[in-house]
C-alpha cells in the first residue's frame, strides 16, 4: 500500500531520527512511503494560539500538497486531531471543504493506522526491559487512541508494559500554554514525571514528541536518566 | 496590579500549596466517582445530553423572546421583574426593596450570582443583618473568602478549620461529630429564618412559559428562605431560562447528577408568586434579571453556546488547571474551564485573556459537560477573537510572523540552525522557565536529511 507520511514539525526540527523510524516501521508493515519534501506543519501551533489566519495559510499549504485518495499517516496524535477535528473550524464552508473532508477520512496516527487499518499488531520489534506508555490528551480525548499503542507495545519481544496511575492526567504541555503559563505547565510536568519515577521504569513511550519534549526538558534540568521515546522509535528497534 | 498579574501571582502561590492540591484532588476524585454512579440513571445519556444541548441552543437563539415571555407570565401571577444590566443596578434595586420594607433581617441562600454582584459585602456594609444559610457558603463567608467551587464552596477547608470557625461563630463544641455540627448549624439557621423579613435566593432555572422559578438544593434552606420571609427576591442571570415546565425534569436530573453526583437533589422547588387563596409563601415575589456581560457573550456568535452552562461544576473537577491552581486563583466570579470562556467575553477579552490562555486544551471538560458545550474550542476562539480585535503584543506579532514565514516555505524552514535556535530562544527566553532545559534544534531537520538521502533540493 502506498501511503503519504506526515512528520510533525517537532520531530522534523528536534528529533529527525524519529522520522526515519516512522519510515522503517511503515515499510516493515508493507507500505511504500511517500514524503512530500515541501511539507512543513499542520498549522496546530497557530490554531491553538488563536492565530487562525496564520493557521489557515499553513493548513492550506498542507491541503494543497497531499496526494488524493492516499492514506495520510502522522507521527503524532496532535496533528491527527488537528486535521480530523480542528480543520472543521478552519475550513467549514470554504472552498477547501471537499479537500479537507477527504483528508480527514484518510488521516491516521501511526498506531491507529497499524492496528485499525492494516490490522498488524506484531512487527517483529525487540526491546528488552520495562516501559511506561504515556497517553496524550490529543490522542486520548481528541482521537480516542488508547488500546492501539498498547497492543503494539505488548507485542514487542522482551518488552514489559507498565501502566501509569492517572493515565488521563495532562502532562501540562498544551502548546503555547507552556509559554503563557509556564508555572502550571512545569508543575503538571513534574507531577507526571513523579508518577513515572514512582514506577521505577526508565523508559517513557508516547505517540507525540511534543509532550515528550516538554517532560524531557524538565527532566534534563533535574539530571534524571529517564529516556523518552516516540512510539515509532521503539517499534523500529530490532527491525 | 492588572488582573493578569494578580492571576499569575495567585497561581504561583497556589502551586506551592500542596496540601490544597491534595484536598482538591480528593474532592475531585470523590465527585467523579459519585457522578459516574448517578449517571447510571440515564437509559441513554447521550440522548439526554444532546436534548439538553438542543433546548439550551434554542434558548440562546431566542433569548429575547423567552425573557419577555417569562416576565409577562410572572407579572400575570402577581410577581415582579427587575432588569439589571450591571451589578450596581441590581444592588441599588435590592437596597430600595430593603428600605421600602424597613427590613432588618435578611436570609440568603447559596447562589453564585450573589457572589458575582458582590451582594454580601454590599448588604453588610449598609449595616443590615445578613445570614448566609447554606452551610458551605456560611463557612466561606465566615472566613471572609469567596467560594472555592460553585457547587462545593468550602471544598478546600479542613474539618478542623471548620470546627474552629463554628466554635467562634455559633459556639459549637470543638470536638463535635459531623451530624451534631449540622444540627447546631440548623438550629442557628432556623432562628434566623423565623425572624427574616427578606429572603434572597438564586435560581437554577426560570421557566418562560409560566414565569416559575426552579431551585434545586440539598439543605432545604432555599425553601425556607422563600417560605418564611415576607419578601422573596430571586437574583438570576438572564441565561437561566428554560422554555417549558416539561424541560425541568431533564435539567434537574442532569444538574444534580453532574453537579453533586446525586440522581436528584433532596429539595427541588418550583416556586412562583403566592396565589390569593394560598396561605404560605412570600407576599412579594421579585425576580432580578442580571445581565452583567451576558449579552456580550450572546453577541459573540461562535461562543454564544457558553451561555448554555447550567453551572454544575463538573468541568472544573476534571480540569488539570483548576484542580492544581484552585478556584481562588482565577480572581473571577466564574472559574474553571467555563469561566475561562465567559469571564473574558463578559468583561473584556484582553483584560481577561490570561483566563483564555489558562488551558492546556486537554479536552476532558468537553466529555463531562451535561449540555455538551464545545468548551476547549471556545477557549481557543476567545484567543482568536482577542487577536482579531488587535490586542496582540508586538512581540507576539513578530513571533507569529516569523513562524508563518518559516512554515509557508520549506526553504525558509531549512535555513541555518543557529538562526533558528537563536530566534527560538529569543522568542521564548522569558517564558520558557528556569526549570526547563531548552530543547535543541538539530543541525539538520528530517526534511533536509531526507532530501540528502532521496534527492530533491
Ligand atoms: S460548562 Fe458544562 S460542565 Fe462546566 S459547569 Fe457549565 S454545564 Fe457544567
Amino acid at each position: 500500500m502506498k501511503i503519504d507520511l506526515f512528520i510533525p514539525c517537532f520531530i522534523d526540527q528536534f528529533n529527525p531520527q524519529t522520522g526515519f523510524n516512522m519510515v522503517k516501521v511503515l515499510e516493515k508493515a508493507g507500505c511504500q512511503v511517500n514524503y512530500n519534501i515541501e511539507q512543513t506543519c499542520c498549522g496546530l501551533p497557530a490554531f491553538n494560539a488563536g492565530q487562525w489566519n496564520e493557521a489557515r495559510q499553513v493548513s492550506e499549504k498542507l491541503l494543497n500538497e497531499i496526494t488524493p485518495d492516499r492514506n495520510f499517516v502522522c507521527a503524532g496524535s496532535a496533528c491527527t486531531g488537528m486535521i480530523r477535528n480542528s480543520y472543521d473550524l478552519l475550513f467549514q464552508n470554504s472552498s477547501y471543504h471537499n479537500k479537507f473532508r477527504q483528508l480527514q477520512k484518510r488521516t491516521f496516527e501511526l498506531s491507529e493506522f497499524l492496528i485499525d487499518v492494516l490490522k498488524i499488531e506484531n512487527l517483529g520489534s525487540k526491546f528488552s526491559g520495562k516501559v511506561v506508555f504515556m497517553d496524550t490528551c490529543t490522542g486520548l480525548n481528541g482521537c480516542g487512541i488508547k488500546a492501539q499503542p498498547r497492543k503494539l507495545l505488548e507485542q514487542i519481544e522482551g518488552l514489559e508494559l507498565v501502566e501509569l496511575p492517572n493515565q488521563d492526567e495532562c502532562c501540562g504541555f498544551g502548546g503555547t500554554f507552556s509559554v503563557t503559563n509556564s508555572d502550571i505547565a512545569i508543575h503538571l510536568g513534574n507531577k507526571k514525571l513523579n508518577v513515572i519515577k514512582e514506577t521505577g521504569v526508565q523508559t517513557v513511550v508516547s505517540t507525540d514528541y511534543s509532550c515528550l519534549i516538554h517532560l524531557k526538558s524538565i527532566a534534563e534540568k533535574q539530571e534524571s536518566n529517564l529516556k523518552f521515546l516516540h512510539l515509532a522509535d521503539i517499534l523500529a528497534m530490532g527491525l | 496590579m492588572s488582573a493578569e498579574q494578580n492571576f499569575h501571582q495567585a497561581v504561583k502561590k497556589s502551586l506551592q500549596n500542596t496540601e490544597l492540591q491534595t484536598r482538591t484532588a480528593a474532592a475531585a476524585a470523590k465527585h467523579q466517582f459519585a457522578v459516574a454512579e448517578a449517571l447510571k440513571q440515564f437509559a441513554d445519556l447521550e440522548l439526554a445530553r444532546n436534548r439538553a444541548k438542543y433546548i439550551k441552543w434554542r434558548v440562546n437563539e431566542n433569548l429575547d423572546k423567552y425573557l419577555i415571555d417569562f416576565e409577562a407570565n410572572l407579572m400575570r401571577k402577581g410577581g415582579k421583574v427587575i432588569w439589571a444590566d450591571t451589578p450596581q443596578t441590581a444592588l441599588a434595586e435590592i437596597e430600595q426593596i430593603i428600605k421600602k420594607n424597613q427590613a432588618k433581617h435578611i436570609v440568603k441562600s447559596k447562589s453564585s450570582i450573589c457572589n458575582e454582584i458582590g451582594l454580601n459585602e454590599f448588604i453588610k456594609a449598609k449595616g443590615y443583618d445578613l445570614t448566609e444559610t447554606d452551610l458551605g457558603d456560611f463557612i466561606v463567608d465566615g472566613f471572609n473568602e469567596k467560594p472555592f467551587h460553585g457547587i462545593l464552596p468550602a471544598a478546600h477547608k479542613t474539618k478542623e478549620e471548620i470546627n474552629n470557625l463554628l466554635n467562634q461563630k455559633i459556639s459549637t463544641s470543638l470536638d463535635i461529630e459531623l451530624n451534631e455540627m449540622t444540627k447546631d448549624v440548623r438550629d442557628y439557621m432556623r432562628s434566623k429564618f423565623f425572624k427574616a423579613d427578606i429572603g434572597i435566593t438564586g435560581a437554577n432555572f426560570l421557566i418562560a412559559e409560566n414565569g416559575m422559578v426552579c431551585i434545586s438544593e440539598n439543605e432545604g434552606n432555599v425553601r425556607l428562605a422563600s417560605a418564611f420571609a415576607k419578601t422573596h427576591i430571586i437574583i438570576a442571570g438572564i441565561d437561566k431560562i428554560l422554555p417549558t415546565l416539561q424541560d425541568v425534569d431533564l435539567f434537574f436530573s442532569l444538574l444534580s447528577s453532574y453537579g453533586n453526583g446525586q440522581r436528584l437533589m433532596a429539595y427541588n422547588s418550583i416556586v412562583g408568586p403566592k396565589n390569593l387563596e394560598e396561605q404560605d409563601g412570600a407576599n412579594e415575589f421579585i425576580v432580578i434579571l442580571v445581565d452583567n456581560g451576558r449579552s456580550s457573550t450572546l453577541a459573540s456568535h461562535d461562543q454564544r453556546e457558553a451561555l448554555s452552562c447550567i453551572k454544575c461544576g463538573a468541568c472544573h473537577f476534571v480540569c488539570p488547571v483548576f484542580t492544581n491552581i484552585g478556584g481562588h486563583s482565577y480572581g473571577s466570579s466564574y472559574t474553571g474551564p467555563i469561566g475561562s470562556i465567559t469571564e473574558p467575553l463578559a468583561h473584556g477579552l484582553n483584560e481577561y485573556k490570561h483566563l483564555s490562555n489558562a488551558s492546556t486544551n486537554c479536552g476532558k471538560c468537553n466529555d463531562v459537560c451535561p449540555v455538551k458545550i464545545d468548551i476547549s474550542n471556545h477557549i481557543i476562539r476567545n484567543r482568536r477573537d482577542n487577536i482579531n480585535a488587535g490586542n496582540e503584543t508586538t512581540g507576539e506579532k513578530l513571533a507569529w510572523y516569523t513562524w508563518t514565514k518559516a512554515m509557508l516555505s520549506r526553504k525558509n524552514l531549512n535555513r541555518s540552525t543557529s538562526i533558528k535556535n537563536f530566534t527560538f530562544r529569543q522568542l521564548y527566553k522569558t517564558a520558557w522557565g528556569a526549570e526547563k532545559e531548552f530543547p535543541k534544534i538539530e543541525e539538520k531537520s528530517f526534511n533536509q536529511l531526507w532530501r540528502e538521502k532521496f534527492g530533491g533540493v
